[in-house]
């Protein structure tokens, strides 16, 4: 399971800025992140390659953060494996809260952050669909 | 007519000083016998009424409290029987139960001369035409201004609030001269008014009298250039006798109290000392003719500053400063009061300590919006959007069902909100700046 961490921003200038510094200054390596945005808030959402260390150092700063356990999985780079992948979780009542695509790959696969509402069970979906579930250790050091 | 009673307008301190004390030293015994609350209260003080000779001993008294009238709910520190009381009015009870307030005869007498001594002091006479447009009821507003102008001999059209367009048809065809509600609604009208199609010369409005909500220098400006008028500010309160208590002249330079009726102390909200004239405290006021609810240094939490220097006018009655806020934070909005420790309560349900938090009032286009800006933390934040506007969606319908009015809850990042000496400021009032 990868550890994602959050983080609360408010939508004004400046803000994602101030995150990527405070991470950049403290050695921290954003391997991933989405935003999801209101008119008023985002929530950054965030894989590095220390979650523990990124957690302490935006707390020491005054942002709000927490952690999530996420899937990262590889599928396989052709059209419609995501689809594929997808409908599999969905069949076993696997619901999928938000996803966001990876930049880099594991071997040849394009990986795929999940934010699911039960992650032992997909993992098993997964495991019986032939997806590869990307080690932590893995995803924090790509 | 440039005085309505020019005798005690315009009489010297020391006469007024005079007047006062022989008017306490009877309020004193009067209270002293027909009300238990305040016999018990003056012998839990050690005080006979005859220990009260002159306004000097005025500080031995104890204070008033809302409370007190809460605690005695409704008639217990009436000091006429029913019989004597002709009128009841009441304040809202946002925060507990109302506040209500009797008046005799001679209390609506008294009230009404209050009124047209003010009416009169900016230039208002028999012969004008007011239109009265504060609510009518259990609020002191409507019926307050409605007996004063007819006992100054105007015209008075007792058209209350809302219906904005009969309003002005009212206003344009009746051709008045007086308008009297709270400022943001003669604004509404202005506005309402250009929408129409009138200019500010299609009205005769010589005069506005605005109160019951606070308003700054610059919305009076705004409002009589909109409308092509003199706007006054009018102060009061129903527990006290409703507005008149005091009240603009035309010199427009503080709020002129009608002392012979109401001393006036500026105390130390969190000492309860005194304060000398010319610095900012909380207003405390002893009703001094009142015979229904007669109030002994009753606590206001509205704080302002008070000045004894004559007037331009000539009057020389004590001058109170527009009021510049509350000690207790109270703020009035659309008519409902709001006290922070409201939206705090509603706070404490959503974690074990209460987020760090900001009130921020702001009037748009003549409504007043609440917004309650609230310091993100960990309980309440999620990775997921949804759930942090369920979290939003909670709060700001608790806050609705405690205060009774719409607030705008909005998420902000920890340590964003400015803290002064450690302390974050819970309240800005926009309208007031």
């Amino acid at each position: 399971m990868v550890k994602q961490i959050s983080v609360f921003l408010e939508n004004k200038a400046g803000r994602l800025a101030e995150v990527t510094r405070v991470l950049g200054e403290n050695g921290i390596n954003i391997r991933a992140l989405s935003i999801a945005d209101t008119t008023d808030y985002g929530v950054l959402r965030l894989i590095v390659n220390d979650p523990e260390k990124a957690w302490r150092v935006l707390k020491d700063s005054d942002f709000t953060a927490s952690f999530m356990d996420v899937l990262a999985i590889g599928i396989v780079d052709e059209a419609g494996s995501l689809s594929k992948t997808l409908g599999a979780l969905q069949d076993n009542g696997v619901v999928i809260e938000y996803m966001y695509a990876f930049s880099g790959k594991s071997g040849d696969k394009p990986l795929v952050i999940l934010k699911l509402s039960d992650n032992a069970k997909a993992m098993k979906v997964l495991a019986e669909e032939g997806v590869a579930v990307i080690d932590a250790s893995e995803v924090y050091s790509l | 007519m440039t005085f309505y009673n020019e005798r005690i307008e315009t009489m010297s301190r020391d006469e007024m000083s005079a007047l006062q004390s022989e008017r306490l030293r009877a309020l004193v015994k009067r209270v002293y016998e027909n009300v238990p609350h305040y016999r018990e209260k003056m012998k839990a003080a050690g005080l006979l009424p005859e220990d009260i000779k002159t306004v000097e001993d005025l500080p031995y008294l104890p204070y008033t409290y809302k409370q007190d009238l809460r605690d005695t709910y409704p008639f217990g520190m009436f000091a006429v029987p029913m019989e004597k009381i002709v009128r009841i009015h009441a304040s809202s009870g946002t925060t507990g139960k109302q506040t209500v307030v009797g008046y005799t005869a001679n209390d609506i007498n008294m009230w009404a001369e209050c009124i047209a001594r003010e009416l009169t002091s900016i230039g208002a006479h028999r012969g004008d035409i007011i239109q009265i447009a504060y609510g009518y009821g259990l609020f002191t507003g409507g019926l307050g201004l409605h007996y004063g102008g007819e006992k100054l001999g105007a015209s008075v059209i007792p058209i209350s609030g809302g219906n904005t367009k009969r309003q002005i048809q009212t206003m344009i065809d009746f051709g008045s001269t007086v308008l009297a509600c709270t400022p943001s609604y003669s604004l509404f009208i202005a506005e309402e008014m250009k929408e129409m199609g009138y200019g500010p010369g299609d009205n005769k409005l010589k005069y506005g009298v605005f109160g019951a909500e606070p308003w700054s220098q610059q919305m009076r400006s705004d409002i009589e250039a909109k409308l092509g008028i003199k706007a006054v500010d009018i102060y009061g309160l129903s527990e006290v006798m409703g507005p008149g208590v005091s009240c603009e002249c035309c010199e427009q330079d503080g709020m002129h109290i009608a002392e012979d009726n109401f001393i006036a102390e500026a105390i130390d909200p969190a000492t309860g000392k005194v304060l000398p004239h010319g610095e900012e405290g909380e207003l405390v006021f002893t009703t001094l003719t009142k015979e229904g609810l007669p109030l002994i240094r009753y606590r206001t939490r509205d704080i302002s500053v008070l000045n004894d220097k004559k007037c331009a006018c000539g009057r020389t009655t004590m001058r109170m400063n527009r009021v510049l806020g509350r000690s207790d934070d109270m703020l009035i909005i659309r008519g409902v009061n709001v006290f922070p420790s409201q939206i705090e309560s509603v706070l404490l349900e959503f974690g074990g300590a209460a987020p760090h938090y900001q009130i921020i009032v702001n009037r748009v286009d003549n409504l007043d919006l609440l917004e309650v800006q609230i310091e993100m933390t960990p309980d309440m934040f999620s990775d997921e959007v949804r759930r942090i506007e369920d979290v939003e969606k909670k709060i700001s319908h608790e806050l609705d069902s405690v205060l009774g009015i719409n607030a705008k809850v909005r998420m902000v990042e920890p340590k964003s909100i400015a803290r002064s000496e450690g302390k974050a400021k819970h309240v800005i009032d926009n309208r007031i700046i």
